[in-house]
């Protein structure tokens, strides 16, 4: 696996990150460093192993769908910026 | 002692230490909402509440209603929540004061609260200031060592957060079992590893903490409903018979000569009043705990962070360009270094073509460390360590770390994280320059009493 600057500019990208020159530079040797570690896994032989999302079991937890007070709109907004007509105004989508 | 005086004190170290992000200035002034909220849900009758009037600081990462709480990074500055964590809202109704939120290395990412938000600044080990706290919960572990009054502190840990920098000051910290303690109203960072514990400087407050904040929470459906016990009543309980596996690994090569040498007076303690030790090997966890925990971390980190983009809350800026313009500019202005970077890994360790080769494949490694704790704890009571391989670093130390080299020094405390085991740091003594040295237990899953009974032995 080949990790060059397009790779990392194109992972950037997909996270909604832009990097400069300089932040690429410097990360470059670093997530390289980081990724050969990981590699370090393939040594484990996990054949006949299910992974493990959560440290313990858990059960799927349901409960009754039942309406309780909830925060009101004014509260909802209180850390927004820009907002209007009790929205949040986002940037524009097209 | 005073309000008024406590808040003082803490402006005053904070002054020096760096430790709070935050502090409730308006404490006194019914103004404050935090404490509207703190006097509305104290019982009734004054003086009824388990912690009356104690002071309690939160890390920044949990959510205190009306108190800015910013994850220690810049992208959520000014954010107030409108509601109270769960944790908080269970010490509120026992009558604790919320004194203010500390400082953190951002969204919990890093070991020595050197990664803070931009333009925050990093919090100073309480012993030598040329040194650090331990991270990522650093202010924490920094005000329960400094502060004069009785203090307890509510932290967080995902993979050693909470004991790393409990040792590196000098003070108790425990994380406990994944699933103990409701999330409910905590910045994720990961959702699989999160856990939220305490800190103090007395074994009977965080036993008494612990009775408070642990259980079964309806708004949190990864939580365990399994009857919390009385903690308390296990300070005093003996422990002749108790068996303790000594992981052999911890005492090896990259261990620091005096941290192993308090470590095992520790041992030697336990053992005169009547603990049987034994040594115990965990290769799996100690050869690959350290890649297996990170690369889960940051995949799950990854997809956290996704949310913030200067909308609803936190950072913005004007609104200009196109969606992802106007999200790409925000989070590339305000992300720090180590946020970028753990951002970049996890989309990178998630993507189609490489997800079975990473994610999927730390999560099979996984179990198997899960597996080999497990065989370990149908022989053994608890399993001992040091906490840390080394005392709390320099400055000066750190900056020269690549983070690959920064991630390894969370070699002892991953595995225990990885598995969701409840582990503790107690302070074990000092080394020659007179820094805290921890030594580490852990216990299997809702075992923490073990720990609280072994642990206030030493």
């Amino acid at each position: 696996m080949k990790i060059d600057k397009e790779l990392i500019e194109h992972i950037a990208s997909l996270a909604r990150l832009k990097l400069t020159e300089k932040e690429i530079e410097k990360f470059l040797p670093q997530l390289k460093e980081i990724l050969n570690a990981f590699s370090k896994l393939d040594e484990v032989n996990t054949d006949n192993t299910q992974p493990s999302f959560h440290p313990v079991e858990l059960k799927n937890m349901m409960r009754e769908d039942r309406i309780k007070p909830s925060l009101t709109q004014e509260q909802a907004l209180s850390n927004s910026k820009e907002n209007k007509d009790n929205y949040f105004k986002g940037p524009m989508a097209i | 002692m005073d309000i008024n005086k406590i808040i003082e004190e803490c402006k005053k170290i904070n002054d020096e230490y760096h430790y709070f992000n935050t502090i409730d200035e308006g404490l006194n002034s019914k103004s404050s909402n935090c404490y509207e909220s703190s006097i509305r849900k104290t019982p009734k009758k004054q003086g009824d509440g388990k912690l009356n009037n104690i002071a309690i600081s939160v890390k920044d990462c949990i959510c205190v209603k009306g108190l800015e709480s910013r994850a220690g990074s810049k992208i959520l500055e000014k954010y107030k929540p409108v509601f109270d964590a769960t944790v908080i809202e269970k010490v509120k109704q026992q009558g604790a004061i919320i004194i203010g939120k500390t400082a953190q290395d951002a969204f919990g990412f890093g070991s020595f609260s050197t990664n803070v938000g931009k333009d925050m600044k990093i919090p100073l080990n309480p012993f030598d200031k040329e040194r650090a706290c331990g991270g990522s919960s650093g202010g924490s572990a920094g005000i329960t060592q400094k502060a004069s009054f009785r203090h307890i502190t509510l932290s967080e840990s995902t993979g050693g957060s909470i004991v790393c920098p409990a040792s590196f000051c000098g003070v108790i910290g425990l994380c406990p079992t994944y699933g103990r303690v409701s999330r409910y109203g905590l910045m994720d960072y990961a959702n699989s590893l999160d856990k939220i514990g305490p800190m103090a400087r007395s074994m009977d407050d965080i036993a008494l903490i612990m009775e408070i904040i642990s259980g079964y929470d309806e708004k949190e459906s990864t939580t365990l409903n399994e009857e919390v016990p009385k903690y308390s009543d296990f300070l005093k309980k003996d422990i002749k018979g108790m068996k303790i596996g000594i992981i052999k690994e911890a005492f090896g090569k990259g261990i620091d000569k005096e941290v192993k040498e308090k470590v095992e007076q520790g041992i030697k303690k336990l053992e005169q009043l009547g603990a049987k030790t034994e040594f115990i090997s965990l290769p799996l966890t100690q050869k690959y705990g350290v890649e297996t925990y990170y690369l889960l971390a940051m995949c799950e980190a990854s997809t956290n962070l996704a949310k913030y983009c200067g909308m609803r809350y936190g950072a913005a800026e004007k609104l200009e360009g196109s969606f992802n313009e106007y999200f790409s500019k925000v989070r590339s202005d305000y992300f720090n270094d180590e946020s970028k970077r753990r951002i970049i890994i996890g989309t990178f360790a998630r993507m189609a073509g490489y997800r079975d080769a990473y994610y999927i494949k730390a999560a099979k490694v996984r179990t198997k460390i899960i597996e080999e704790y497990k065989k370990a704890f149908a022989k053994f009571d608890l399993l001992l360590s040091p906490t840390m391989p080394f005392v709390a670093p320099k400055f000066k130390d750190i900056e020269k770390l690549t983070p690959l080299q920064n991630y390894m020094a969370d070699i002892l405390t991953v595995g225990p994280n990885l598995a969701g085991l409840p582990h503790i740091s107690i302070p074990a003594g000092f080394n020659k320059d007179k820094m805290p040295i921890g030594l580490m237990l852990i216990a299997d899953h809702l075992k923490e009493e073990k720990l609280i009974q072994a642990g206030s032995k030493l």
